[in-house]
């Protein structure tokens, strides 16, 4: 009996309920469309922004040759006698976020060790918020901070070094970035499973045995991730050099020099009165490109890396 | 009795435990672990079981503000583990643990069963790699995992991957082993071995095993405990226990009336 029942033409109707669907379904649909285009906002900046850089670039590099650009050693495209070497400006970006990294580095995963692993509840409730803050504060506040004070008691140390100096500079943006370290591997590292550690601390180890050989290993890619966005930071950092590493371009990787950056150089001369579609106004989207392709490459060097600690352990 | 024959190698006298928020979780406990036995811990979901079994290694100290009281005394020298001028690393070198889910480190195999080893401060590779050699055979996992040291330990699966803590904490040449339900995030296949290792490793070791599944304890075990609400309802041989058990309350419990 069942299977003469299977067996009969089935009749399919759609019920009312099912019917209401069609109506459902564009709301559905339109709220999709909305979502969709909130993200877009998003990636249709940052193309936009590559497009516009790579079209005035265009315009810079028709005057310029790329050649020049990358081997001139000299950058003073508004001078009379202008030369377009965008290498003194790499050269103070990176030496300046290099001493940036080498203050945050450590500092900042230490102190996501200290704050994950050994502090109590309670001081972690203190210190934590207390980091976070430096977040917060205006950037040109650090800028001062490190041409007014930084400086001066570097000064005691070495007294030749000039008012404009990339050391203060960096170690103020440094300090700058700590909190980014020190929040993101914190967090990164509190992710990892109680298990893990009971694991390590039955089998007889210490705290910072457990701490630094099953936690920072467990949440190595979390604080790779904290490194990259620290120096897309301090890569991309404007005011701090600006204000107090001087805005002398100078091919020199030596950090008691004054040197301008990248970032220096464009708000420089964004801030002047520059003719539209001038050479000078087309300089700053050629250095802008080369900052973004700097960043950028930072990004895919440390995916790569993050990949490759990943495998080793 | 016939259980005056082995040697008693650690015993818990009137041990009562207190969590940070003052619950009191263990009550007047006392049980000995007999020398080269398996002794099974059973009893209901929140009895205090897995609490009794982390007294013994004192893991109970990583969480701030649990308390002991009684002691948990390790023979043949004396030694009451909950002391608090005993250190709690020197316990957890003598007593190791394996945990109800699998908890490799992210390291490769080699050094996942190296840990104990590194911890204590060995360096010397060839003692090492003997050593791992040794504790990976002892765990059933050397053939399976003999060519390949070097790879991560995540890549095992879960069965082997318990192996692997049984190993690491096997490289340590330790006293006791306490198993915290080792398989309950197992497939059959997988806990059947787990099983058949441990009736292996208990000529090298004493072994105290939580378990929820009582067939387990009847199958591995030499000894099994009742536990309920905190207190050590029936402590006896396991035959005893499963085949004629003296109190009302594990009856009901073994035969499924309760729990």
């Amino acid at each position: 009996m069942a299977t003469q029942a299977m067996q009969a033409p089935v009749q399919l109707t759609i019920s009312p309920r099912l019917a209401k669907n069609i109506r459902r379904n564009v709301k559905e649909r339109i709220i999709e469309l909305i979502l969709m285009m909130a993200a877009l906002v998003a990636v249709a900046t940052t193309f936009a922004i590559v497009g516009v850089l790579l079209y005035e670039s265009l315009s810079f590099f028709k005057t310029v040759s790329v050649i020049e650009f990358f081997t001139d050693t000299q950058w003073t495209p508004l001078f009379e006698d202008a030369h377009y070497g965008i290498m003194p400006l790499v050269s103070g970006t990176l030496t300046t976020s290099a001493i940036a990294l080498a203050v945050a580095v450590p500092i900042g995963t230490i102190s996501a060790i200290f704050l994950s692993e050994f502090a109590s509840h309670k001081t972690r409730e203190i210190i934590k918020p207390i980091l976070e803050l430096l977040v917060g504060v205006p950037t040109v506040v650090f800028g001062y901070f490190a041409l007014f004070f930084v400086t001066p008691l570097l000064q005691s140390i070495y007294p030749d070094l000039p008012s404009f100096n990339m050391l203060g500079a960096g170690i103020v943006m440094g300090i700058m970035i700590i909190p980014y370290i020190a929040s993101m591997s914190e967090d990164a590292m509190r992710a990892v499973p109680m298990s893990m550690r009971e694991g390590s601390y039955a089998m007889g180890a210490t705290r910072f045995q457990t701490a630094i050989k099953v936690v920072t290993p467990a949440a190595i890619s979390g604080i790779v991730a904290a490194y990259i966005l620290a120096i897309s930071r301090a890569v991309g950092e404007t005011m701090v050099v600006a204000i107090a590493a001087g805005q002398q371009p100078n091919l020199t990787f030596n950090p008691l020099d004054s040197a301008a950056t990248i970032t220096a150089y464009i708000v420089q001369v964004a801030m002047g009165d520059l003719p539209h579609g001038s050479i000078g106004y087309q300089s700053i989207f050629a250095a802008g490109l080369v900052l973004m392709a700097m960043t950028l490459s930072f990004n895919i060097f440390g995916h790569w890396v993050r990949k490759k600690y990943r495998e080793s352990y | 009795m016939a259980t005056v024959t082995t040697a008693i190698k650690a015993e818990a006298r009137d041990l009562n435990f207190f969590y940070s928020n003052g619950a009191r979780a263990l009550k007047g406990i006392s049980m000995p672990l007999y020398e080269n036995k398996i002794t099974a811990l059973i009893g209901p979901s929140g009895c205090g079981k897995s609490t009794f079994l982390r007294c013994f290694n004192r893991m109970h100290d990583l969480y701030p503000g649990n308390k002991y009281q009684g002691e948990i005394v390790m023979h043949p020298d004396n030694t009451n583990v909950l002391d608090s001028g005993v250190d709690p690393i020197e316990v957890r070198m003598r007593i190791s643990m394996v945990f109800q889910k699998p908890n490799p480190f992210p390291k490769s195999i080699y050094e996942n069963v190296a840990y104990g080893l590194r911890v204590r401060g060995e360096n010397n590779k060839r003692i090492m790699d003997d050593k791992v050699e040794e504790a990976l055979k002892g765990a059933a996992l050397w053939n399976e995992v003999k060519d390949r040291l070097h790879d991560l330990a995540f890549n095992l699966s879960g069965g082997q991957q318990q192996r692997l803590c049984i190993a690491r904490a096997l490289a340590t040449d330790p006293e006791i082993m306490l198993f915290d339900e080792p398989t309950s995030a197992l497939d059959p296949i997988a806990t059947a071995n787990i099983e058949e290792l441990m009736v292996e490793l208990r000529s090298k070791l004493t072994i105290l095993v939580v378990t929820h599944n009582m067939q387990q304890a009847a199958r591995v075990s030499d000894y099994t405990a009742y536990m309920y609400l905190g207190e050590l309802i029936e402590y006896d041989d396991t035959d005893k226990i499963f085949t004629n058990p003296g109190r009302k309350e594990t009856e009901d419990y073994i035969t499924g009336k309760f729990g």
